[in-house]
């Protein structure tokens, strides 16, 4: 405990620093994974022959180990070895794994009386989806959300392995020093982080279907 | 070296040549099948009790998102820091992956039986016991699978990180091809593992056809399910 | 059922902002993607903009970052702006990444550059530190050059335990080629395909061991091994504390398959100029193996951090 303590005192600009670099690492690929995988999640309740093989191409994609993926993007994406791109990008793609079937999930769960009475409503189709079926497909989505954002703030440490993995380079530097205190700073911060993202999207859902709260209050 | 790729070259499937790919192949199923076995014996017993009793079911509710957000390679290099090399560490690690998992599907599982069949075994004179095994459980079987394939995948994709701390396995591929930047190696490694991933699915897949009785999954009886069954793919148990 | 639905038609205004949430989300996203969020930390954008800025590189292992650090804090006592990328790999990774320009300077080892450039191992009869630094002239990477290399040595080592040298009555490499059919070797991955590793251990001293452990590259797990045994023969750098701490034995060379191994800056001749090597030299000049033994000692058994470490061995030698 009082090595953590001294650790501490001496390396926090270090330690903030790779919290920052953690996460960026972890919120951008989110951001894009989900911003791809509603159309992705969509085409799979549109077209319901592609549920099947986007289940079975998620699955895939999700047993690829991450250290693979990083080490490999640079040559499909001639991008630098060291490049934060690597990392961002080989998130995103797990973000879209996650993402894309919950979204199809939640779409389909939507209740069709309720798609009907748009529809007898004079609800366009993609009136009908921006206003009806996202929004009640959203609790769905968004415990998607919440996994892959625990899912990709663990992951990054990961790239810590290749010199880019925030607060990851903790572990590699306890290792490398068999000094526990840097591994139980990047531990806890790491787990604090995932807390505190799934925090935020539990107060955003609530933020954004309060009908949730209001059927569950009068049922 | 030549430009055959790393996985088309038979020497490196060459099973008397120590560090082949059979040979990390076999090592990673055996860390896969402990660490999953240990897991199962510890989360199987407390799921079902938190399911059955109700109590403590916000344990098992957030074991899931807890558990995904310790980060493994820390978790690892602090063992081995504490303990030492070996294959402890690497041990507990892995199971400390895939507890969550089963321990939600259980409990998750557990609820979501019909409360009118566990009154009517009640009814019938079982015992706690008894309904617990004869009643909830096989009720929940299929979820219960959709937590346990979810925790395979996870460690055996996981499993790689073995190799960072010396030991065997598939992550071999992934480290030393890192190290030596042979990048061949390392996508080797990556469609090996995916593959043992799927295969590993699948045979799960069989084991709960078979498991599963057809009353539950509806299989067999000529009409439709009336529902999606909550667990059909391994990444179900992750959304619980 | 009828509430969903009134809850879902009423909440036009709160779907206003949802879809302004989403069209945030979008920018951001588009703004990742696009221009790198990481600006500072990549290059990755064209790199011109940034040119004046020097990436420092290191090796995965103490050392290495040690002096890396102590590279950054001379270069930005002259002013000039300085990125660290510290902990990147092994030799095989990091001089990709110098290539590739994601790094422009780190500390190298004279002897295993020249080793790990050279097709079958450094030529015949490179064995003094300036040998090896003329032979390394030839070979270097294009783009790439070296500074003048400092009096501080740390060799890769061969070593084991006092116990397994008694056992074996071991005092050099060679002994070990009858006897090393019964031992462990361990070392980090990259050791079993380099020359300065098993490659040249077979050729130049038939030594094939019963087995190859990979471990790291000098570190904890490799110490660790030696001393529970795991490993007999393990892969140590000469600088390590460990080696006395542990009471341990390293093997001689006699046939310099370990070349000697200064320290020295790889920098990028693109970012390369009169006031960064100045400094550098003026640095390597001080740099001896003892007072980087002891400032290493520091950062691996004190557990200071190397920023500190580096700083003070700085003021000490009057170059801060």
């Amino acid at each position: 405990m009082n090595s953590v303590l001294d650790y501490l005192r001496g390396n926090h600009a270090a330690v903030l620093d790779a919290l920052g670099q953690h996460v960026v690492l972890a919120v951008v690929p989110l951001l894009i994974g989900a911003v791809v995988a509603l159309p992705l999640g969509y085409l799979g309740v549109r077209f319901r022959w592609l549920y099947q093989p986007l289940l079975n191409v998620s699955g895939v994609v999700y047993s690829i180990p991450s250290l693979a993926v990083f080490v490999t993007l640079p040559y499909v994406l001639g991008t630098r070895i060291l490049s934060p791109v690597n990392i961002v990008v080989a998130l995103a793609i797990y973000t879209v794994a996650l993402m894309a079937r919950t979204v199809s999930d939640g779409l389909r769960a939507v209740d069709p009386a309720l798609t009907e009475a748009a529809t007898a409503m004079g609800y366009t189709r993609t009136r009908r989806l921006v206003g009806v079926e996202l929004p009640l497909a959203l609790p769905v989505v968004l415990a998607g959300l919440r996994v892959a954002a625990v899912s990709n703030i663990s992951l990054v440490s990961v790239g810590a392995l290749l010199g880019v993995g925030g607060l990851g380079a903790l572990f590699t530097r306890g290792l490398q020093l068999a000094y526990p205190a840097p591994i139980v700073v990047g531990i806890v911060l790491s787990v604090l982080l995932a807390a505190v993202a799934d925090l935020l999207i539990v107060a955003l859902q609530r933020a954004t279907t309060p009908w949730t709260r209001l059927a569950e209050r009068r049922s | 070296m030549d430009d055959t790729p790393y996985l088309l070259d038979p020497s490196h499937w060459d099973w008397s040549v120590a560090g082949s790919i059979p040979h990390l192949l076999l090592a990673h199923l055996g860390y896969t099948a402990l660490s999953v076995l240990v897991g199962a014996l510890i989360a199987l017993p407390l799921g079902m009790l938190i399911g059955h009793t109700g109590r403590g079911a916000f344990l098992a509710i957030n074991a899931g998102n807890a558990g995904r957000s310790l980060p493994t390679l820390g978790l690892l290099s602090l063992l081995v820091t504490l303990m030492s090399i070996g294959f402890l560490p690497v041990l507990i690690a892995l199971v400390v992956l895939v507890v969550p998992p089963i321990l939600t599907s259980t409990y998750a599982g557990l609820r979501s039986v019909d409360p009118n069949a566990v009154d009517a075994a009640r009814g019938m004179g079982m015992s706690g016991l008894q309904v617990l095994l004869r009643v909830e459980l096989p009720m929940a079987l299929p979820v219960v699978f959709g937590g346990l394939r979810a925790g395979v995948l996870q460690v055996v994709s996981t499993a790689t990180v073995a190799a960072y701390t010396g030991l065997s396995g598939l992550g071999r591929l992934l480290v030393d091809g890192l190290a030596l930047n042979d990048y061949g190696r390392v996508v080797a490694g990556a469609v090996v593992v995916a593959a043992l991933a799927i295969a590993l699915d699948l045979l799960l897949g069989l084991v709960q056809r078979r498991v599963v009785s057809p009353g539950i999954s509806g299989r067999g009886l000529g009409r439709s399910r009336p529902a999606r069954p909550v667990a059909e793919s391994p990444l179900d148990a992750g959304v619980l | 059922m009828k509430n969903r639905l009134e809850g879902t038609m009423m909440n036009r205004r709160s779907m206003l902002g949802l879809a302004l949430a989403g069209g945030a989300t979008l920018t951001a996203a588009a703004c990742g993607g696009g221009e790198d969020p990481l600006a500072q930390e990549t290059a990755d954008s064209g790199g011109a903009a940034e040119a004046s800025t020097v990436v420092i590189g290191s090796a995965n292992f103490p050392e290495s970052e040690l002096i890396a650090e102590m590279y950054a804090q001379v270069l930005e006592g002259e002013g000039v702006e300085v990125q660290r990328k510290f902990n990147i790999g092994a030799r095989e990774v990091y001089l990709k990444a110098l290539q590739d320009g994601s790094i422009d300077l780190l500390p190298e080892y004279n002897g295993a550059l020249l080793s790990a450039l050279v097709d079958g191992g450094a030529p015949e009869g490179v064995s003094t530190p300036e040998q090896v630094y003329d032979a390394l002239q030839d070979v270097l990477p294009e783009g790439t050059e070296t500074l003048q290399q400092s009096a501080a040595e740390d060799k890769d080592t061969l070593t084991v335990t006092a116990a397994t040298q008694a056992k074996y009555s071991l005092t050099s490499i060679e002994d070990l080629a009858p006897v090393a059919g019964e031992l462990v070797c361990g070392a980090g991955p990259e050791f079993q395909e380099r020359y300065q590793g098993l490659i040249g251990l077979e050729e130049q001293y038939g030594v094939t061991f019963k087995e190859f452990r990979p471990l790291d590259a000098g570190g904890p797990l490799t110490i660790g091994a030696l001393t529970d045994g795991t490993i007999q023969v393990g892969n140590v750098f000469s600088t390590d504390s460990a080696i006395e701490t542990n009471d341990l034995v390293v093997l001689q060379d006699p046939k310099n398959l370990f070349l000697a191994q200064n320290i020295l800056p790889l920098i990028r001749s693109s970012k390369n100029d009169q006031a960064i090597s100045d400094a550098l030299d003026a640095f390597s000049a001080k740099l001896t193996t003892e007072n980087l033994t002891q400032a290493l000692a520091k950062v691996q058994v004190d557990k200071q951090d190397s920023a500190s470490v580096a700083k003070e061995f700085l003021t000490a030698n009057g170059l801060a």
